[in-house]
């Protein structure tokens, strides 16, 4: 034995001012990157918001209070498109809630194999993945077809009720919000479905243990202890449906005339900014820039709500 | 002591709700379902009549003439795409990597994760109008190929960190620490360790991410507009598939409605493609 056990005959390279820099710099580059996007955030605000001011002081708050919408008068207000953004998203919600909440309970629950259940929750998400402007299509040349008898049977027979007060024109509120549910029953399917998956075990092995049947067990414990999760799903969906664009845009018709017939055309932020943008000036812009600043704020609200009722859950389990 | 009947008797009240629940929530699956079959089927059967050689190699014809195709669409969905990739996929790989491996979950991390939730839920219309207003009103580029790729770059960000977070965070602990042992630094350890690691669910999201933003149309129509010609430069106004669907789509000609159902069937096909590609990838693992 000539050399001792561990005995090394050189010290450990120190590392070099370059490379201490180096890993710094990288460090350093990754946080700046992360910080733009908070940025990008505020910019997109504060872009919108500085080339709505003009618009802004000439019409104030009453833009959201007056609807006439005339470019060649330089009148704008903004109230039809508003309640139509509004009814447009609660009906199609009104018919999306039921379906994407029955959906989920189908998928989590194990009344099918897993391997079909697989399947279908994939093509739940497929259904999220067509570009909204097939939907358009599909909706101008399927949907609006189809729905018009519907609509004609109703203004005959419920004609009396304001919702039904008009014939329908072909495009319109009711085909809008109908291909609008279809587009947002997988957000609300997906996070019902999440958060009933999520539920510890035990709670259901509890109430079945205690007796109570496999829809006892849905209804009093599972539905209510996913409670704030499928809510904050609601939410999201109701973010999606205000700013969804292209499907609305192409059937409901784009009417800024205020009017209580669902069968009407009818128009929404969305649809308003992306059909005028192209073709709009001067203080049209900056009218367009106050719409979508409002739309802004209103899908900012509904978000910011929704991230704290889901993340509330998160919290409790 | 008389033993209580365990059986459940098919009449009992509460079995029959059972079942009619069951049927009820199962009716509900099956109306989601259809309408993705309702597309599916539609776009197919109208888009077919139009797939041929053409379709890829000529423009589109002028209003009430028959043929052509929507070759430059093709190709400038392809570039308006590439543009927004180049921008956002940086953009958001570093992003996450600051997030799942120097972070520690602080302020800052939770904030930009808060940041990136907000994004996501920005309506896609007003990616549109914020490149509007920066690049093509501001006349930095007018309306063009670069606004729009900007406009569909904010759109994929979200996605594109999410998922990269996601991936990172799969990555198993120990080969940081391995990497870390045996002399590398932390940015060698990310750039060559961590970052191969995940490699491949982060090109799964990347690729989603670009098979969604080739669908959208709110952002583009006015930014990239649309021009019945070839790509001209990068600063012109350029064709896009899914604008050509919406502008064809409402037009009374029947070739040009023609080719706006061939135009969706390449972008359902193009969707299908890489969601199922995507499904099939993450499945397998590497760790």
């Amino acid at each position: 034995m000539t050399t001792a056990p561990y005995s090394r005959t050189e010290p450990l390279a120190s590392r070099s001012n370059l490379e201490k820099n180096l890993e710094k710099a990288f460090k350093y580059l990754t946080l700046a990157f992360a910080v733009s996007i908070g940025l990008i955030l505020v910019a997109i605000a504060a872009l919108i918001f500085s080339q709505s001011v003009p618009a802004i002081k000439a019409f104030g708050l009453g833009f959201v209070t007056n609807n006439t919408w005339n470019p060649v008068t330089s009148q704008y207000g903004i109230l039809a498109i508003m309640v139509g953004t509004l009814v447009n998203s609660g009906l199609a919600l009104l018919l999306a809630i039921p379906l994407g909440i029955g959906t989920a309970l189908f998928l989590s629950e194990d009344f099918i194999p897993a391997k079909i259940r697989t399947v279908l929750t994939f093509m739940v998400e497929l259904l999220a993945a067509i570009p909204s402007v097939v939907y358009g299509l599909w909706g101008i040349f399927i949907i609006i077809p189809l729905i018009k008898p519907v609509g004609m049977w109703l203004n005959e027979y419920f004609g009396w009720i304001p919702l039904f007060s008009t014939k329908p024109a072909g495009p319109g509120m009711l085909p809008a919000s109908i291909v609008l549910a279809i587009m947002i029953l997988p957000i609300i399917t997906a996070i019902a479905r999440d958060s009933l998956a999520s539920l510890p075990p035990e709670l259901r092995q509890a109430s079945l243990g205690l007796g109570a049947t496999r829809w006892e067990t849905i209804f009093r414990v599972l539905i209510p202890a996913a409670f704030s999760g499928i809510v904050g799903g609601i939410m999201l969906a109701l973010g999606r449906a205000m700013g969804e664009t292209m499907a609305v845009t192409m059937i409901i018709g784009n009417s800024n005339r205020l009017s209580w017939s669902l069968l009407n055309p009818a128009n929404t932020i969305a649809s308003l900014l992306a059909n005028q943008f192209a073709e709009a000036s001067g203080m049209q812009v900056s009218a367009l820039m106050y719409a979508g600043f409002v739309l802004i704020i209103l899908t900012f609200i509904v978000n910011i709500l929704a991230e704290l009722i889901v993340n509330k859950v998160k919290a409790k389990y | 002591m008389t033993a209580v009947n365990l059986k459940k008797k098919k009449s009992d009240l509460r079995t029959l709700f059972g079942y009619s629940m069951t049927a009820i929530s199962g009716a509900c699956l099956l109306a989601t379902v259809i309408p993705l079959f309702a597309v599916l089927i539609f776009v197919a059967i109208q888009g077919f009549r139009s797939i041929n050689l053409n379709l890829f190699l000529k423009l589109p014809p002028a209003p009430g003439l028959g043929g052509g195709g929507v070759g430059n669409a093709i190709i400038g969905t392809f570039i308006v795409v590439a543009i927004a990739t180049a921008i956002s996929v940086p953009i958001g790989v570093l992003s996450a990597v600051y997030l799942s491996e120097f972070s520690g979950d602080n302020q800052i991390a939770r904030a930009v994760r808060f940041a990136t939730n907000l994004l996501s839920g920005i309506p896609s219309i007003i990616a549109g109008v914020f490149a509007y207003g920066a690049l093509v009103s501001s006349g930095l580029f007018g309306f063009s190929a670069i606004a729009g790729g900007v406009a569909l770059a904010v759109l994929m960000l979200p996605t594109i960190i999410r998922t990269t977070d996601e991936a990172l965070q799969i990555v198993p602990q120990e080969i940081r620490w391995a990497a870390l042992g045996v002399g590398a630094y932390r940015y060698q350890t990310v750039l060559f360790v961590v970052l191969p690691a995940a490699l491949s669910s982060i090109i799964t999201g990347v690729t989603l991410a670009i098979a969604r933003a080739a669908g959208e149309t709110a952002p583009l129509i006015f930014t990239a507009l649309y021009s019945n010609f070839w790509p001209r430069g990068l600063k012109e106004p350029i064709a896009t598939l899914a604008v050509l669907v919406y502008n064809f789509a409402s037009v009374p000609y029947k070739s040009q409605q023609e080719l706006a159902w061939a135009a969706s069937l390449l972008l359902v096909f193009l969707v299908l493609i890489t969601n199922i590609t995507a499904r099939f990838f993450t499945r397998k693992k590497a760790y």
